[in-house]
This record gives structure tokens, sequence and C-alpha cells, in this order.
């Protein structure tokens, strides 16, 4: 059957786009056009994305649009590519945020902006081939590719120390990622394939099953990150530019989650359950010393940082109570909400942890400063904006009617099914949270102008304004009605879960 | 009268030689670009024997003491392919820098002949007369500038050290000899596939047959003299070093010790181990300190002789085809990596140390990003081919159980990854010391540019090299 290459489209659209806008060059007029061509090409690839979720059947498992075509003969890879209820909302994400991360560049960057928009549309295309990749071995191109291009964005328009940090975050990623090769190779020699689908069916023994799984873990450990592999990631997150850190919160991260449930816990079923206590123990530690972490920050950036190690450790947590759960046999559906809140946290804290980074750039371009310090009564010159600034740090506390409530809420009801320590330990974050986002919001926002500098401020224009109020309603629109993201995991979820209760051994 | 019809090529190209000697010989300076245009011609006419002339199949001729196979055809002409790079590289900077003398193109394709002659060796002694060749070729090119002490240096060390390992590699060949009565490399493998007692003198021989190859390849331990010819020669010179003999090295090693010897993997898999895992350690941890790009690019070589060697140690059929498909692919990056030093190079200035890169993203953002691709292809990063190259090998290791082993490759590759990384960042993340701008000859820009975008494409559709690979070698 030959339909229309829906993803390959999605893939190579942005791709293409790059490599034009990179020979474009930024002198004068020409970086200009380069822009124009970067956001039309972004607006372009989001608008071709939608067929996607208007297409999708939500009543399979089965991977949907799927392209098969021969690749690389001599080790039986394969050039596939599909989607299914965990990667397409994945997809839709990256494709929703890019347009968004060109406007916030659009008018601050200043040093080579050809070279800045190419990056940020080879970083949308690889992205979304490695949601897309059915095939280990084109995942691990598409996974490693995607180093490059956010490793020249920190280290070219970063802050002071963005060298430092953009070696640490290159070299710390590739540490996990070459274990994770060896794991894809061994598979390979046991499975003949490297098809991801042949993976989930392959029998394995407990021995393998442990030694895969902490190759993958110390892969998707980096990128969630989890405690204690996460050290990379404030340094990377303070000296990204804006747009690096929003695609580095909202997408990068999202890749370790999606990891784990595409990789480590359908191919090695037997050990996730074993280790399930120590994974949902680092969770924990995530989610409760890192928010006390977040409080001590006085760098904006780097508060956001780790409150996003926090929240990601409520993916994590979702994703391995599940197996606690089980194990505990008394029914309900606690299995599935545990998964199902992981899920939702991802997307909502795509979005919200993206515009509270897009928030702190919109400061940032006009004080050039990101310390809490300098800042204080920015409600009263820049009233808009704080309106939306206060929206997304009452969501990023996971304020009900917000998409960070719905998240947090399944996981811990969820976890209630395990043990009802576990949820409580797990409850604490809506204190924390709550207290080191409000804290923030209280010491940005609100009091009496501080110095001369907010005096100064201008209030958000129309480019920020719309890409805030965007990221608003989409986070609003999740919180009241998740039903349709929840519909479209339904049936995947459904059947992962059935696939990790039967034991491969 | 034998058939000598399968020695086509390294008969065209000795009777080529020897023309181009003689034309050059004759030759005013201003009319020198004739040598070079005869250097080309007598590479194509030899790419055309290999690939029309030479029968396909496995012929021996000689008394068997020369073999022409589908590997070594295939080997032989990308021996060609890395040789014309090298010229085209050089011509320019051969001007620029006063050096342009026949010798260069004549010494480089007597070195090309002892490859060829290597690749095709089916007896110790072609063998070693083909290694002999292609050494002295090197060592007076290594001296090929007169002026330069530190080249003259280089050469000395070179020459003995090298003298040094070949005498140890030939005292080898004779002990196996003593041992099992022949020379041939059919032989050699009759004799051991007959004879399964433990055979103490022929280890020995084996033992001091290793050395020479490791030597060759500049593994470690044997492995003192690469660095500092790599410094020490002009860099058209260390181009030339850093890219064919490879190719002879991975012939070497083939001949005897897969095709000969193989037999004795058992005895000699565990040195092959020492050798690549030691390789790796030092060629990856040393190189972070340098702080000239030829030096740094010479202990990089010696980590990459680690990977090559990794394929070797599993001793089957994949992990040989592994072992090809590295050399070939990283002839051609380092082919990349040096003609960047060229192509940043001026009259009277070396860009030869890593400062010299910086901001070049500012000075040239075309050479910036060949020079990014060359680097993260060398460090493994997808979707360039030496990521495929490493991929192959860590398979064939796995496959062979050696767990262990492949995890060793892949935590040295990350911490070579550090020092390739470091060059990018001098080119993307820091300020040039001088104004920007950089003159670069068309030709020499559309050379480097296909080299560069060879190995992209190389990286997208690994495939038919992949398959090319198995299919001659097996």
């Amino acid at each position: 059957m030959v339909s229309f290459p829906n993803l390959s489209v999605l893939i190579w659209l942005p791709i293409a786009a790059g490599i034009f806008v990179l020979l474009l060059g930024s002198e004068g007029e020409r970086a200009r056009r380069g822009k124009v061509v970067a956001l039309v090409a972004s607006i372009l690839t989001f608008v071709l994305s939608l067929p996607l979720y208007s297409g999708f059947d939500i009543a399979t498992a089965d991977m949907q649009f799927v392209e098969r075509i021969s690749w690389i003969a001599a080790f039986e890879a394969y050039y596939h590519l599909g989607v299914d209820g965990i990667s397409l909302p994945l997809i839709l994400l990256t494709t929703f945020l890019t347009p968004l991360v060109v406007i916030a560049g659009w008018e601050v960057v200043k040093k080579r902006p050809s070279q800045y928009f190419a990056a940020f549309l080879f970083l949308e295309g690889l992205m979304i081939g490695v949601f897309a990749s059915l095939d280990a071995l084109l995942f691990y191109v598409f996974w490693e590719a995607m180093l490059v291009p956010m490793f020249i964005i920190i280290g070219v328009w970063g802050g002071e120390r963005r060298i430092y940090a953009t070696v640490k975050f290159f070299l710390y990623t590739f540490l996990g990622s070459v274990f994770m090769l060896v794991a894809l190779i061994y598979l390979y020699l046991q499975a003949g394939t490297y098809g991801i689908e042949a993976f989930h069916q392959l029998p394995l023994t407990m021995r393998e099953q442990i030694l895969i799984f902490f190759a993958f873990l110390l892969a998707f450990a980096v990128k969630v990150p989890m405690w204690p592999v996460h050290t990379w990631l404030p340094d990377a997150h303070v000296e990204a530019p804006t747009g690096g850190s929003v695609i580095l919160a909202a997408v990068l991260l999202k890749m370790g989650g999606y990891g784990f449930v595409r990789f480590s816990l359908p191919i090695a079923p037997d050990a996730s359950q074993i280790l399930a206590s120590m994974m949902i123990t680092l969770s924990l530690i995530a989610i409760i010393y890192i928010a006390f972490v977040a409080l001590a920050q006085k760098d904006m950036k780097k508060l956001i940082a780790y409150s996003s190690i926090a929240h990601m450790g409520f993916v994590t947590l979702g994703f391995f109570v599940v197996f606690l759960i089980a194990e505990n046999a008394m029914g309900g559906d606690g299995a599935r909400l545990a998964l199902q809140g992981g899920m939702v946290q991802m997307i909502s804290h795509g979005l919200i942890s993206g515009a509270l980074f897009l928030c702190v750039g919109v400061m940032y371009d006009r004080l050039h400063s990101r310390q809490i310090d300098d800042y204080g009564g920015v409600v009263n010159t820049m009233p808009k904006f704080a309106v939306l600034m206060v929206f997304f740090a009452l969501a990023n506390a996971g304020l009900p009617g917000t998409s960070g409530f719905v998240g947090e809420f399944l996981v811990i009801l969820g976890s209630f099914q395990a043990s009802f320590w576990l949820a409580f330990l797990a409850g604490t974050t809506l204190i924390l949270g709550a207290a080191y986002t409000l804290w923030l919001v209280k010491r940005v926002v609100f009091g009496d102008v501080g110095n001369e500098g907010v005096a100064s401020l201008e209030d958000v224009g129309s480019r920020e304004y719309f890409m805030l109020v965007v990221l608003a309603i989409a986070v609003l629109v999740l919180g009241v009605w998740p039903a349709p993201l929840l519909e479209v995991m339904e049936q995947t979820l459904g059947n992962l879960l059935e696939h990790v209760s039967q034991s491969k051994l | 009268m034998p058939d000598l019809i399968p020695a086509a090529a390294e008969i065209f190209l000795t009777t080529a030689i020897c023309v181009v000697l003689l034309v050059d010989a004759f030759l005013e300076q201003r009319h020198r670009m004739m040598t070079f245009r005869l250097a080309m011609l007598a590479l194509i006419g030899a790419a055309l024997c290999s690939a029309f002339i030479v029968p396909e199949g496995s012929i021996t001729i000689l008394n068997e003491a020369f073999i022409t196979d589908p590997a070594s055809n295939i080997l032989k002409l990308f021996s060609y392919l890395v040789v014309a790079l090298v010229f085209l590289y050089s011509r320019d900077y051969l001007v620029r820098a006063g050096l342009f003398k026949g010798e260069f193109f004549i010494l480089g394709l007597f070195g090309l002949l002892g490859v060829m002659v290597m690749i095709s060796a089916n007896s110790l002694l072609i063998l070693y007369l083909g290694l002999e060749l292609l050494s002295l070729s090197l060592y007076a090119l290594v001296a090929f500038d007169r002026e330069s002490g530190v080249a003259a240096e280089s050469a000395m060390k070179y020459f003995v050290l090298g003298a040094i390992a070949s005498g140890t590699m030939l005292y080898g060949i004779s002990v196996l000899y003593g041992v099992t009565g022949t020379i041939g490399i059919d032989g050699l493998a009759e004799y051991f596939a007959a004879s399964d007692a433990l055979n103490l003198p022929a280890l020995l021989g084996l033992a001091f047959v290793i050395v020479g190859v490791a030597f060759k390849f500049g593994a470690v331990p044997f492995h003192m003299w690469l660095p500092d010819v790599y410094q020490g020669s002009p860099t058209p010179v260390t181009l030339f070093v850093g890219t064919a003999p490879k190719i002879a090295a991975f012939a070497l090693t083939w001949r005897l010790l897969v095709e000969g010897l193989g037999e004795l993997h058992g005895s000699w898999q565990d040195m092959v181990i020492v050798l690549s895992v030691l390789s790796l350690a030092v060629g990856n941890v040393v190189a972070i300190a340098q702080t000239n790009l030829k030096r740094m690019l010479g202990y990089s070589t010696i980590s990459h002789v680690g990977f090559i060697l990794m394929g070797f140690v599993a001793g089957t059929e994949e992990g040989l085809q592994a072992a090809m498909f590295y050399t070939i692919t990283y002839v051609l990056m380092a082919a990349a990596a040096f003609g960047m030093i060229i192509v940043l190079s001026r009259k009277g200035f070396e860009a030869e140390n890593l400062e010299d890169f910086k901001g070049l993203n500012a000075r040239n953002p075309w050479f910036a990003l060949m020079m990014m691709m060359v680097m993260l292809s060398m460090a493994g990063v997808p979707p360039f081919v030496g990521f495929y190259a490493k991929l192959v090998v860590l398979s064939s290791v796995l496959d062979a159980g050696l767990v262990w082993l492949a995890v060793a490759g892949v935590m040295f590759a990350v911490v070579g990854a550090f020092y390739y990384v470091r060059i990018i960042w001098y080119m993307y993340f820091t300020e040039p010391k001088e104004a920007p701008g950089l003159q670069v000859p068309n030709d020499l820009r559309l050379v480097l540019s296909a080299n560069v975008l060879g190995l992209l494409a190389l990286g997208l559709f690994p495939g038919a090299l992949l398959e090319l690979c198995s299919r001659v070698l097996s």
C-alpha cells in the first residue's frame, strides 16, 4: 500500500529547510529571509503533523502511519517509521513548540541568526525521527545526531559559562548513549534484526534483562534526568539561550521517559519488576530532595531547571510504580492510571516548563539578568506579562484546571494502590512545588518596584504575547479536558501493561 | 611463461613510475606540474587495470607467491583513491611551501606500489618485500623537506625504529619458516591445520611477527614513532603516512594472521586484545593533552588502530569484514582531516595548532562545517560513517561473546569524543584571533567538500560499502 509518507515529511521537511537556511548565510537581507523560511517551515511542519492526530485510530494499539523500506541490508535494518499512542503526543508536542521557539528567537538572536534557526530546524526533524523510529538502529542514529545541534546551540548562543555547560551536556549524554548502543547490538545479535517490535517479543534470561536494563537506564536516566545523574541539566539550562532551554526542557527530557516505555519496560519486563523499587526510590529522591534544592536557588532558570527534574521524577515514578501495583494485585486500574499519569505529565511539563523558560527569556531580553534579586514588582510595569507568568507558575505547582494537575493527580492516585506512604511522599510535591514556584513569583512579580531596571521595563510586545497566550491556552485546555490526550494513549498503554505483565523468562 | 595478467596493475604502475621518473628528470621547475599530471594519470591507469584487466575470482601466480582476489582488488582501488586524494590536497601546499618536487609524487607512487604488493602477497617473502618498499619510501618522504631539522629527526627515528621492527618481523618469519618449512601463506595455513599440538617454536615466531604488525599499525606499545612522525613531517607527507599505509597494515594483518596463521587464532587473540585495549587507552587519553593538531591526530590514529585490531580479535568473517570497513572509512576520514590542515595553512604558516582553528566558523562557515563533520565522524557520532565503522566492530566483538571488550571500546570512544569536540568548540564557540576571511583555491575546496560529503553520504547509506566488504571477504 502506497500512502502519503506523513512521518518522513515531518522528519525531512525541517531538515531540508535547515540546510537551505544554513546555505543562505547570515549576511544582511539573507538573514531575514532565513528567519522567514524557518518560521514557514516550522509552521508547515506543525500543520502537516495535524493529520496524524485526525487520522489516528484510537481503537487499536498497533503502529500507524507505518513506513518501512530496506535501509542497511547487511544488518537487517529498516527505515521503519510509525506512531502509536505513546509517540504521537510527543511528536505533536515537538511540532507545536518549534514554531514558538522560532518566534521567541525572532528579534533576539543577533549573532549568526541563520545558523541559529537552522540548528532548531535540524533539531526538530531529528527529534521527530527519534519518536517515530521503529528500528533501533535508526532510533539510535536520530538519538545521537540530535546531540550535535543542541551542542552547537548551547555553545554558540549560550551564556558566560556556555562552553563548560555544553561540553558537560555532550559528554554526559554521549556516555549514557554508548551503553545503550552496546545493549542494542546485543539485542540485534539475539533477534537477528534491529526491529524494536521484534525486541519486545524476544525472550531473555534474567541476567541478560538486568544488564540490558542497566545499559538502557544509563542512557535514559541521563536524559530524563534522574537523580544522581542530573547535574548536567541545571548547567545546560542556565547557559542555553531561551530557545535552547525550551526545547531542552520540553522535548529532549521527554526522550528519556519515552525510552523507558518504548525500550526498558517492554524489553526487560522482569528486570523492571525486580528493580522497580530502586527506580521508585530514585524518583522519590528527585521529587523531594530536588524540590528542596529548587527552593534554594537564586537564579530563575536554575530554579525552573530543578523543578523540571522534580517533575520528571513523577514521570519515572508513574512508569515504575506500575510494577508495585501489579505485585499488590489489588485489582482496579491503578497501574493504568499511573502510566497515563506519567505520559500526561510528560506532555504537560513540556508545555509548562517551556512556557516558564520563555517567561524568563522575556525578562532576560530586557534586563540581561536571570537573578531573582534583580527583579521584584514586575507586575507594576508589565501587567500583561505578570498575569501569564503567574498562570504558568500556578500550573507548574499543579493547580487544578491546568494540565500540571492532571498528570500529578493521576500518578498519585495510582500510587495509592501501591502503598499509602508512597503516595504520601509523592504528594508532598504539591506542597513543595507550590512553595518554590509561588515564592519565585512573589519575589519576581509582586511587591514594589525593586530597582530602576524593573521600573524601565516595557510590557510584552505582540510577538511575545502571542507565544505565551498560545501556550496558556494549551495548558488550560489539557487541564480542563484531557480526554482527547488520554483517548489517544488508552489502547497503547493498555497493550503495554499487558505486555509487561507477562514474564519473558 | 607464466600468465602475469593478474599482476597487471602492479606491472603497469611500475612501468608508469619509471616513465614519470624519467620525464621528471628532464623537466624544468616551471613545468613541474607535468609530473603531478603524469602521476595522476598513472593512478587512473592502475585503477583501470584493477577494475577491468585483472580477472575476477581468486587466482594465484608465480608459484603461489602472488594472489589477486576480490578483496585485494577493492583494497587496491581504495588505495588509488586515497593516494589521488593525497596528491590533490598536497599540490597546492607544496607549491606554496616551495617543496614542489617530483620526488614527492614518485616516492608516493613507490609507496603505493609497496601497498599493492602487500595486499596481493601470498608468501611471507613477497609480503616482506612490499613492506620494505613501502617503508623505505615513507622514510625518504618524511625527510623530504631538506631544510627542516624536525623532519630529519622524525625520519631518523622512524627509520631506526622501523628497521628494528622489520628485523623483528623478519626474524619471526624465519622462525615460522624453520618450523613449517614453507613461506607460502597457504602452506602455513595447511601446516597449522594439520597439526593441533601446541607448537612452542611457532608461537615464538608468531610473537615476533605480531610485534612487526603492531609496529606498522602503530599499536601501543609499539607506537612511539607515530606521533613524532606525524608532527615532524610536512603536512602532505603526514597525510600520506596517515592514510595509504593503514590499508597496507590491514592487508598485512589479514594475510599473515588471518589467512596464514588463522589456525593459531586462539594463541594470538589475547595478544591482539592487549594491543587493542592499550591502543584505545593510550591513544585516547594522551590525545587530550595535545596542543598540536597533527600530533593529536597521531594519537587519535592510535586509538582508531585499537578499533581496527578489535575487529581482528573475534577471528570471524564478520570481524574481518568489520576491520576492513573500519580501515577504509578511517583512511577517508584521515584524508579529510589532514586535508583541512592543508587548506588552512598558508605560505610560511602551518595551521597545525589547535589554536589555529579558533573562530573558524566566523572566518569561513563552510570549512568549519566540513571540519565539524570530520571530527564527528571520527568521534563515531551518527549519521557519519565513523559511527557505522564502530558499530560493525562492536557487533563482531559482541558476537564473539567479549562483552567487556565492547564496553571498554565504547568507554574509550567517549573519552575520545572529548578532544574531537574540543576542535568543534574552538571553531564555533570562540572568536578568531586574526582577521576573518580565508582564501582557498577552488580545486582544493571542491576536493575537500567531496571528501567530507562522501563521509556523510556513506553514513546515510552505509549499506553498499558494508555489502561490498562482506561480499569480497566471504
